[in-house]
């Protein structure tokens, strides 16, 4: 296969890593809210910095795979 | 107030009433060409590009690679028939064996050679290269150009908006400061700047920073915010700037993170990078390389996250624009591509948002991390002891 196919196929791995992860934290968002929602707010605000943290992986290696 | 009511109201409905029928309006100019079925290339344009596109789709892939490039004049947009572009040049400002300074105009949008103070210059690709009097370049077996390159200092397209948006900033803060000597109330734009400031220091600051030291960081947290959805806000708009998706930009904003995050922190954190306690002694060895890669690896991911998503919005946004010229039928595909476009700019518009607030929330807690006192830990534990578990 030449790079440019196995590059397509690195970033679609990428993307399903990606999705399970932002599909994992917002679940448990959404559990953790159903649970207590007066710490709606508080949980929202982790929620975030833990989808940008894993945002932040899965964009370097979608740079660098570029 | 700098800004009076009426003002704010007419521009506000403007920019709303263009932003989703003329965001990325340039594609439209570059494509009315594919679809009058005339590829042909001016002999300009050839001349100054040796693999000239001549596919569609290579056409807009070259296109949305030139959007993203920072570029030394501010083009609108441009007529392919007759190779004429509508914009202004910038100053260029190159050193090289002594200050020169003259009109990206030269250049005549890199199709010529300008000769400044006996040097020469030429553009390829947006770089500005020393050559002779000829033009001649030397590519490499990649294509990339050989020539010599100056210091480049030039008013580029990016720093111009940059510096656009500092006045804009500075007009609308001195004119909210101002506001308060009339009264407690901030009167015009100022009321929905306040909310906005008292949102970082009450959501953003203090709880990641702490309630006394947070007064000293309030400065650069406020103007990285601003500065940073500004920026993206203007990338919405058919102007054509991509400056917060630029790296450059971006590896500035975290270096002043970082620098602010190493020189304020305490006797605790830098114990806790090379010599982390209560851990055996081998651990202690082995966790201090990769501490000290930690304190990198945070302003790293903090660029490459505001640089992947802006230009990643943009690329989605005018590859959706080009999609109804890819197809074969262009009235069928004009209300899908448009449609997309729409919704994918309703996203870009939280996500500029969403950006801006990430990065100020990650400085403040990279900051609060390297500020914050120790004995808070054993405190913390023992008050969710004491609190009920509901379940």
């Amino acid at each position: 296969m030449e790079v440019g196919v196995l590059n397509l196929v690195g970033a679609g791995l990428v993307v399903i890593g990606a999705g399970l992860g932002l599909g994992k934290i917002g679940g448990s968002a959404m559990d953790a809210i159903a649970r207590q929602p007066e710490a709606a707010g508080k949980i929202q605000t982790a929620m975030i910095i833990i989808a940008a943290l894993l945002e932040g992986l899965a964009f370097a290696a979608l740079i660098l795979g570029k | 107030m700098v800004f009076s009511g009426k003002f704010i109201k007419n521009t506000l409905t403007a920019l709303i009433a263009v932003f989703p029928l003329l965001s990325f309006a340039n594609p439209d100019q570059d494509t009315l060409n594919i679809k009058a079925g005339s590829t042909a290339y001016t002999k300009e344009h050839a001349v100054q590009d040796e693999h000239a596109p001549q596919d569609k789709n290579d056409k807009i892939n070259a296109y949305i690679d030139h959007h993203l490039q920072d570029s030394h004049d501010f083009v609108f947009f441009s007529d392919e028939s007759t190779g004429e572009h509508y914009g202004f040049p910038l100053p260029v400002i190159v050193f090289d064996d002594g200050l020169h300074v003259f009109s990206s105009a030269r250049f005549h949008h890199g199709e010529e050679v300008a000769e400044v103070d006996g040097n020469y210059y030429a553009m390829h690709h947006g770089k500005i290269y020393k050559t002779d009097a000829n033009g001649t370049m030397k590519f490499d077996e990649h294509g990339h150009a050989e020539n010599e390159k100056p210091l480049d200092f030039s008013i580029t397209k990016n720093v111009i908006t940059m510096l656009f948006v500092c006045v804009l900033m500075f007009l609308m803060f001195v004119g909210l400061a101002k506001s308060y000597k009339k009264g407690p109330l901030p009167t015009g734009f100022g009321r929905v700047l306040e909310p906005l400031i008292i949102f970082i220091r009450d959501e953003v600051a203090v709880p990641n920073i702490g309630e006394k030291k947070y007064r000293k960081y309030m400065g650069f947290l406020l103007t990285v915010f601003f500065f940073i959805w500004i920026l993206n806000l203007l990338g919405m708009t058919p102007l054509g700037v991509n400056v917060t998706g630029n790296i450059s930009v971006t590896v500035c904003l975290a270096l002043f993170t970082y620098f602010i995050t190493q020189f304020s922190a305490n006797k605790d954190y830098w114990k806790h990078i090379f010599w982390m306690p209560d851990v055996p002694v081998p651990m202690k060895i082995i966790l201090m390389p990769i501490e000290i890669l930690g304190t990198l690896t945070k302003p790293f991911a903090l660029l490459i996250r505001l640089f992947a998503n802006i230009t990643a919005g943009h690329v989605v946004i005018m590859s959706l624009i080009a999609m109804m010229f890819v197809g074969k039928n262009l009235v069928a595909d004009m209300p899908i591509s448009l449609g997309l476009t729409l919704f994918i700019s309703v996203i870009e518009l939280l996500v500029a948002f969403l950006q801006a607030f990430i990065f100020t929330m990650l400085s403040s807690l990279f900051i609060g991390m390297a500020v914050q006192d120790h004995h808070h830990e054993e405190d913390h534990d023992a008050h969710t002891e004491e609190e009920p578990i509901i379940i």
